[in-house]
């Protein structure tokens, strides 16, 4: 009887032990609320990551924050308190991570965000020496914008953003941007993701008369201006955000977005690459684990922000396993460490190789311009 | 040139870009903008009002109707089967069961039938009918019809399993739960449809030549199947038995039963009317608007501004009302779009305080 105690005793410290051995991974995304669309395929994609990283069992704990701020932030001390997670990867907007950035600094636990402002890992400090981010920076999307925007003689700019911290960032680098590359900023107007109606502010930008739209939107709200401009007769050029890159956007828009221009991953084009691009194999490698899961067509470029966070972590989990075991401080200062010394880690999104100063790492191999054209994203020279 | 003037030229210069002024034309389509948005804050504002005349229940829900009824439609025609049809059939089950129960510990086995038919018979015929017709196919009168057919025994159904439970409960209470059918019924429209929004086929491509305005046909359909379903709402609330058992109800509940007027019918037939009225305005608006699984809550809202407006008493003040708030929506869309929100809301407060002022209080006895 002692012995057969003594047994269950042994073998239920070997369980816990075992369990310590495995590497937990905590994942927040915005999977219902407003940022629904950016956070299901981010879902999605955790799903198709590797179970199992230099030999050791990963866990993923994914937690849907509701597009919530509070709830973000409630649900990251979870993650840290309960699962003891070594790692965590999170939130899908902007407002959430940057609210998450105190608690895992807190933790001394490293974070990847997957939202797109730069305040997210700029400008460093002792606090966001544990924050990592996938997305491309906002300023490196405006960029590509205007250039385009001045290599094809527009002088005129009408700006319509959605009401939020969305618009207002894309507004705060875009106005910017402008201004330094001599582009008139002739109307600055804001509209709600759950309007039913534009008029007033596609009336106000027509008498303006324009060169060209810029629309800061994401999903297919960002369809409505576009399809309210062209009912009014507009004929200029329109330039919409990397927020619109999924096939609901087109779905939505028909043939009024025909002919609209946009920065975007490369993923979004991946096909249309030529070979020597090194971002071409990476980014169909995911298109091809996510469409075999979802269907063809099915892929977006937010859930590719995901898989990218995946490959930054299974880059640094093995350089990590050396130094410590996972579910202790020195292994979570030792994966900061690992992520930080990413270098050329071909991911869907570009290639990323971060610094003490830069936590994002990407280039200006990370962007694309794209048309529309025939209900088709189609890759610019 | 005097210093004033050289001051203002030079105000003129340095000032960023002068503020466009409003023409004609352009009043003209922020008119008709306003008041075709109008149209439908105004039918739901006349949903509110009579949910709670009837019932006492300021239904937050109403908007989930609106989405509800296009996404089904939108589904259709996208040739998809729409998640709702599962929620009906899924309410009728649960709604046959409690009522069932009820029957027969109370020893009612003849009202069996009548569950059963209404319950479960006539939800399984309309999911019947969605599988095997390919209703995208269908002409659009059908499948305006079929998605109605779906959406509005919703109605009635959240009313036998949310409310009448709970109908002489305090308004407070019912608030409450109305918040709670409103948490899971966009819970649901995120299930069934997705976050992505939608669009359907409009009623006509017709457009019109009105002087120098543009009109275009479903507008025409938005404003003339507005004014029918308001006609034939006084008629019916004028003209018939029911309509005068409603009013009834909402006048003096007690009364009303001590009358012979089975409120929990009342409650029932005005749920009915509300999710009606919602499904349709969503079928109205799909075509001229991106519709998404939480886009109702907004457009309840401002049907609710527009039903405080008039006290949450009045139809015609609450459709007058509705429109006041298109029109205010539409031209501070022009004037300031960044603060068309704050604009439109910040209405309830001189309209409270006004009615607080004029409008005699009686205190509810609670």
């Amino acid at each position: 009887m002692k012995l057969k105690s003594l047994f269950a005793a042994l073998l239920s410290t070997a369980a816990v032990s075992l369990a310590y051995a495995d590497i937990n991974v905590g994942v927040l995304v915005s999977a219902t609320g407003p940022a629904a669309s950016l956070g299901i395929p981010e879902k999605n994609t955790f799903a198709l990551m590797p179970t199992s990283i230099g030999g050791q069992k990963v866990n993923y704990i994914v937690l849907d924050d509701a597009s919530d701020t509070t709830t973000a932030v409630k649900n990251t001390r979870k993650l840290l308190s309960e699962d003891k997670v070594d790692v965590i990867i999170g939130s899908t907007i902007t407002p959430n991570s940057l609210a998450m950035v105190d608690v895992a600094a807190e933790a001394e636990t490293p974070m990847i965000s997957m939202a797109a402002s730069a305040r997210i890992v700029e400008p460093m400090d002792a606090k966001r020496r544990w924050v990592f981010k996938t997305p491309q920076n906002d300023v490196q999307m405006s960029t590509a914008i205007t250039e385009h925007m001045t290599n094809n003689n527009i002088k005129t700019v009408a700006f319509i953003g959605f009401s939020d911290a969305y618009g207002e960032g894309w507004w705060q680098e875009f106005s910017k941007i402008a201004e330094a590359r001599k582009l008139k900023v002739v109307a600055s107007e804001r509209y709600n993701r759950a309007d039913t109606s534009v008029t007033g502010q596609v009336l106000k930008i027509m008498s303006t008369n324009p060169d060209a739209v810029l629309i800061a939107g994401s999903g297919t709200p960002a369809a409505m201006p576009q399809k309210t401009l062209k009912e009014k007769g507009y004929k200029g050029k329109i330039y919409q955000t990397h927020g619109v890159a999924n096939n609901d956007f087109l779905r939505v828009g028909g043939k009024d977005v025909e002919g609209t221009f946009l920065p975007a991953g490369p993923v979004l084009v991946a096909a249309q690459l030529p070979d020597s691009n090194p971002v071409k194999k990476s980014a169909l490698d995911y298109i091809k684990k996510y469409e075999a899961a979802h269907g063809p067509g099915s892929v977006s470029t937010f859930g590719a922000h995901a898989w990218d966070a995946g490959l930054l972590l299974a880059n640094a989990i093995p350089t990590a396993l050396k130094k410590a075991k996972p579910g202790s401080k020195e292994f979570r200062a030792a994966l900061r460490d690992a992520l930080e010394g990413t270098k050329d880690l071909y991911a869907a999104h570009g290639v990323y190789s971060m610094t003490p100063t830069d936590h994002l790492g990407l280039d200006q191999r990370s962007r694309v311009m794209v048309r529309i054209e025939n209900g088709k994203w189609v890759a610019q020279k | 040139m005097t210093y004033n003037h050289r001051a203002r030229r030079a105000l003129y210069f340095c000032a960023p870009e002068p503020t466009k002024t409003m023409d004609l034309q352009i009043a003209l389509l922020l008119g008709q903008d306003g008041i075709v948005n109008g149209a439908i804050y105004a039918l739901l504002a006349l949903a509110l009002v009579l949910v709670f005349a009837v019932t006492r229940v300021i239904f937050i829900p109403q908007g989930e109707f609106v989405a509800y009824g296009a996404l089904t439609l939108a589904a259709f025609q996208a040739g998809k089967v729409p998640g709702t049809i599962w929620l009906l059939l899924g309410a009728g089950v649960l709604v046959a069961l409690i009522d069932a129960t009820i029957a027969v510990r109370g020893g009612g086995l003849r009202r069996l039938p009548r569950i059963a038919l209404v319950n479960l018979v006539l939800p399984g015929i309309i999911a019947g009918l969605v599988f095997w017709l390919e209703p995208g196919k269908l002409p659009m009168l059908a499948q305006i019809i079929l998605a109605l057919a779906v959406v509005v025994p919703l109605g009635p159904m959240i009313y036998r399993l949310a409310f009448q439970p709970l109908a002489e409960a305090t308004v407070l209470v019912l608030l409450i739960v109305s918040v709670a059918v409103h948490l899971a019924l966009v819970g649901l429209g995120l299930l069934f449809f997705g976050a992505e929004g939608s669009r359907t086929t409009a009623f006509s491509e017709a457009s019109f030549q009105l002087g120098t305005l543009t009109v275009n046909g479903q507008t025409l359909w938005v404003l003339g199947a507005s004014a029918v379903l308001i006609v034939a709402l006084a008629l019916f609330f004028g003209r018939t038995l029911y309509g005068k058992a409603l009013r009834a109800t909402a006048i003096n509940r007690v009364g009303a039963r001590l009358m012979g007027i089975s409120t929990t019918m009342a409650g029932k037939l005005s749920f009915t009317l509300a999710a009606l009225i919602g499904a349709f305005s969503g079928i109205l608006i799909a075509p001229i608007t991106t519709i998404y699984y939480d886009t109702g809550f907004l457009i309840g809202l401002k049907g609710f501004v527009g039903a405080i407006i008039a006290g949450l008493v009045s139809y015609p003040l609450a459709a007058a009302g509705a429109i006041l708030v298109g029109l205010l929506e539409s031209f501070s869309s022009f004037w300031a779009s960044a603060y068309k929100e704050v604009i439109v809301f910040t209405l309830i407060i001189p309209v409270l305080v006004w009615r607080s002022l004029t409008a005699h209080h009686v205190e509810e006895e609670e």
